[in-house]
């Protein structure tokens, strides 16, 4: 069985020094859903369905400003294409496995546990321990995720303002966002969207973000082809 | 009614996108211009999500800059959001 794999077990501990990160994470992103208004029982039923924090943080942000479903789920989309990037590159690794096995890895995809995965196969894509390795790492991540958002929703608005906690989730996107910047189209495609969510701070609907992508895949491209 | 739709809407996007290429026919490729431009998304769109709060809020940039500078070094989230924080109140406390 999977589990008795010796690299399930060699999953589990590679999380360990990622759960730090994630727990905060979780934490956050707990508390956003709470605070913007979206009952406990749904934000912990969304935490479970979606399993992906930045997106649930950015659409608790839309749905606190009233923002229209479509355009929720269009900046879901968006924030969460990475996962079709993941997802091409897991097939390399299990493109053979059945249909159960794969269904299961795209729900457990998550940032770290892609970056995990590959760190330790990308030189050895024949290893059997591909499957326990990635369900190690993917249910301990799965877990910690869920348990640190019922804990951010538990606490929800008991946290005093004064700490100002509300800037923790800006903090761990400044988080996840610098280990993208790899090269210099990577690094103009994140300058670019700033600058372009600044200036169309006023454009309404919150369809800034979707601009800011626009103008940052263009940067990047631009960027690339120079060189 | 609206916020159910919503989150019926993000689940199904969210897990599409995650097991697109896992459950397509194998050979099934992306147009090589889409994929070119998908490399630059999670830099832009995760970087838009921080940078309002960050740039335009003027109290709050020396304590980003502190966050982005520890991210940069160490890579570590924890280690981002406590030295950002830290820096907040004390740039608070020090004005």
């Amino acid at each position: 069985m999977w589990f008795r794999d010796p690299a399930f077990a060699a999953g589990v501990r590679a999380t360990l020094p990622v759960l730090l990160g994630i727990i905060p994470f979780g934490v956050i992103t707990g508390v956003a859903m709470v605070a913007s208004g979206i009952p406990p029982l749904v934000a912990m039923l969304m935490s479970v369905l979606v399993f992906a924090g930045a997106s649930m943080v950015a659409s608790a942000q839309l749905l606190a400003s009233n923002a229209p479903a479509l355009l929720v789920v269009l900046t879901t989309l968006i924030i969460n294409l990475r996962f079709m990037m993941y997802s091409a590159s897991l097939r390399l690794h299990f493109a053979d496995a059945p249909l159960g096995r794969r269904l299961a890895v795209a729900y457990l995809t998550a940032d770290n546990v892609y970056g995990l995965m590959l760190g330790r196969f990308a030189e050895h894509p024949g290893d059997p321990g591909k499957y326990p390795y990635f369900l190690g790492a993917g249910l301990v991540v799965w877990a910690a995720w869920q348990a640190a958002v019922l804990g951010g929703i538990l606490i929800g608005a008991g946290v005093p303002a004064q700490w100002r906690l509300e800037f923790a989730a800006p903090l761990a996107f400044i988080a996840i966002s610098i280990p993208f910047l790899r090269d210099r189209a990577s690094v103009a495609a994140a300058v670019a969207a700033g600058v372009a969510i600044v200036l169309c701070q006023d454009v309404p609907l919150k369809l800034n973000i979707l601009i800011a992508a626009a103008a940052g895949i263009a940067a990047g491209l631009v960027v690339e082809k120079r060189k | 009614m609206t916020l159910w739709l919503t989150l019926l809407g993000m689940a199904l996007v969210t897990f599409a996108l995650r097991a697109a290429f896992l459950v397509l026919p194998p050979g099934t490729e992306l147009p090589a211009f889409f994929k070119r431009a998908l490399r630059y998304v999670p830099a832009a769109v995760l970087t838009a999500i921080w940078a309002p709060e960050v740039l335009v809020q003027n109290e709050q940039l020396p304590a980003g800059v502190v966050a982005i500078a520890v991210a940069w070094r160490w890579r570590m989230t924890f280690a981002t959001i406590i030295a950002g924080l830290l820096a907040l109140h004390l740039f608070a406390w020090l004005i």
